[in-house]
């Protein structure tokens, strides 16, 4: 398991905000694509890999800000 | 229209939405707010060049693998793919994984307890002057021309896919690489990779997952590429028994000599692009372990390369060609397969997350070569022959100098690629040329306590100009490859394949020969330096699975049931 890097903002908080603002970005706009389908028809649509793989991304980078958060105190 | 906008033109792939291009923005914001971060922490010599040699065996990993996942990675071995079938995989396999095991349970510990500064610096302390002078100036000039390239793919790349100009991504990539490299020196180079890292599995995994659900799963993606390629494209060895047999024209023993031990330990255990990233690790253990979880995750990178290059021939309703054939047809070149399969799948939103994932991988690939171009040009060519009395200070700002200076000259190799399209088929042949005789010459230094100074020196000029050599010989004369890579069904891989072999032994054998009449460096200079002569630290006190070797055995034994299980 990836431990922090000391004195330091951790490169894991960095990589959770990526994936988390990611996240945000791809499940919203596969939400938005429910109501209105892209111009750029792409095979297998239907499966909404925008919503499945943008909330997975979300989950991740939540939980990567939670754990290696800089936190007062802490060098 | 905002002017950057107005850069695009219609011809092109796919076409970016808003949320795509706000996903791009979103990761040069926070790759150049890293470089920022990190800048006050770059104010020693091996803060900047070593990243203090405090990290963590995990980001040290991560960052040897990122590193090498560069343009020609993501793009090249995926069009590799679709033109060779699984053949590819071998670079990724037996043209990988022992190397980087091997450099993690043999060579890290010389490397690490030395404490150089890089690959040429250990041969000045182990053959001297003359052999790091020879390797310092011949990896620079490589190390530039790989990221000129690199920069160039990534521009042609955004203009086919994107129907971006190429100046406007060459400069914007590399102004960005300049800045947060040369502010926060190695340490800004491996978070970066660490994060391109991710955001390239993030981006690509999408296609083998939808890949393999569209083609009806692995067992019916074989019977369609038999269908329309041949079933040759599918086994990783079963054709290799003969070099007319298989699609890349290479034999079973060019993969496992050639590839597996020649080219593959030259490139991981000696490339100073990858082995600076281990060196920055914390301790000797974290050093240790780096490479292994490279390795372990490196067995794993073919499933977003290699498949989609697959998945291509089984899916895709156009037939890709060479670029020569594209050009002149108008079609779809091998080089475009990733992007077109990426167009396939991904609708607004995880095509942006796409698109960067190849941005992430081009940039990491330059990153990589700067940092490391930085570190030889001011440890071993300016400190050792321009300025033999340079402070800690003084390097730390030829460093920040020369990131940028460096950054230029890949601009212009850049620009000179443009002009020269077939030096884009040389880049494998450049490996040949400086990093199979340089393996010869660091291997012998290690192992061999006998090695002399001269014989490291001449082995090594003599490995690479025989190269050089056999490389013009063909150029000039066609039939010659018959000799040089044993078949005249060779392929340009094959060739390249062959060729670092022979320039291996060449430079083992002048090595040899030459350190037998010649005097040795006395015993006592070579503590340190030579197996044999090193006090290795025990690591008795650690438990089992706490101890490098026993995460080697995992990664061999997966590495071997893969092997069969694609045979």
């Amino acid at each position: 398991m990836p431990m922090p890097e000391s004195r330091e903002v951790s490169i894991w908080f960095f990589i959770g905000i990526s994936l988390l603002v990611n996240g945000i970005l791809i499940l919203s706009a596969g939400l938005y694509q429910l109501s209105h389908p892209p111009d750029h028809t792409v095979v297998l649509l239907n499966l909404h890999a925008n919503i499945w793989w943008g909330a997975v991304l979300l989950v991740i980078g939540a939980g990567y800000c939670l754990k290696f958060a800089p936190r007062a105190g802490k060098s | 229209m905002n002017p950057a906008f107005a850069l695009l033109i219609a011809d092109r792939l796919v076409k970016l939405s808003g949320i795509d291009m706000a996903i791009i923005a979103f990761y040069f914001g926070l790759v150049l707010a890293i470089g920022f971060y990190l800048k006050g922490r770059a104010n020693t010599g091996d803060d900047f060049f070593m990243a203090g040699r405090e990290m963590t065996a995990w980001v040290a990993g991560l960052s040897f693998l990122s590193a090498n996942l560069g343009a020609l990675e993501l793009m090249g071995w995926a069009a590799a793919s679709y033109q060779y079938g699984i053949l590819a995989i071998h670079w990724y396999w037996i043209g990988a994984i022992p190397a980087m095991l091997f450099l993690a349970l043999v060579m890290m510990p010389f490397y690490y307890i030395s404490k150089t500064h890089s690959v040429p610096g250990y041969l000045k302390l182990r053959f001297g002057e003359s052999s790091r002078a020879l390797s310092a100036i011949s990896f620079a000039f490589m190390t530039v021309l790989m990221s000129g390239i690199n920069m160039y793919s990534m521009a042609l790349v955004m203009k086919v896919v994107l129907g971006w100009d190429i100046n406007f991504s060459i400069w914007v990539s590399s102004i960005t690489v300049a800045i947060y490299v040369s502010l926060g020196g190695l340490r800004s180079a491996i978070f970066n990779e660490v994060l391109q890292f991710i955001l390239i599995w993030a981006g690509a995994l999408v296609i083998p997952i939808f890949g393999l659900i569209e083609a009806g799963g692995w067992h019916n993606l074989q019977l369609q590429i038999a269908r329309n390629a041949s079933v040759e494209y599918t086994h990783a060895w079963k054709y290799l028994g003969s070099f007319s047999d298989n699609p890349m024209g290479v034999h079973w023993t060019g993969i496992v000599f050639g590839l597996g031990f020649v080219v593959s330990f030259g490139y991981w255990t000696t490339d100073f692009l990858v082995v600076q990233r281990v060196l920055a690790a914390k301790d000797l253990r974290s050093a240790k372990m780096a490479p292994i979880i490279g390795a372990a995750f490196k067995m794993f990178v073919p499933f977003i390369v290699i498949l989609p290059g697959l998945l291509g021939l089984a899916v895709l309703p156009m037939h890709l060609t060479g670029e020569a054939v594209a050009v002149a047809t108008g079609g779809h070149s091998y080089n475009e397969v990733l992007p077109l399969m990426l167009a396939r799948y991904c609708a607004p939103g995880l095509l942006g997350l796409g698109i960067t994932a190849l941005i992430a991988g081009f940039m990491s690939g330059m990153a990589g070569n700067v940092s490391a171009f930085s570190t030889v040009w001011t440890y071993d060519i300016y400190g050792a022959l321009i300025n033999k009395n340079a402070t800690d200070r003084q390097n730390v700002i030829m460093g920040r100098w020369c990131t940028i200076l460096g950054v230029l000259i890949s601009v212009g190799t850049a620009y000179l690629v443009m002009q020269f399209l077939s030096i884009m088929d040389y880049v494998q042949a450049l490996f040949s040329f400086f990093i199979a005789p340089l393996f010869g010459t660091v291997i012998l230094g290690m192992l061999w306590k006998r090695a002399s100074p001269a014989g490291g020196f001449w082995g090594l000029l003599a490995g690479t100009v025989s190269s050089i050599g056999m490389w013009a010989w063909v150029k000039v004369d066609p039939t010659a490859l018959r000799y040089v890579a044993l078949s005249p069904h060779a392929k340009d891989m094959a060739e390249n394949i062959y060729r670092a072999m022979w320039s291996w032994i060449i430079c083992v054998t002048v090595t040899v020969a030459v350190s037998l009449v010649t005097k040795p460096k006395p015993v006592s200079e070579l503590a340190g330096l030579v197996y044999g002569q090193t006090d290795l630290p025990s690591e008795g006190h650690l438990s089992l699975i706490q101890k490098p070797m026993f995460w080697a055995v995992v990664v061999a034994v997966v590495f071997v049931v893969l092997n069969f299980l694609f045979w």
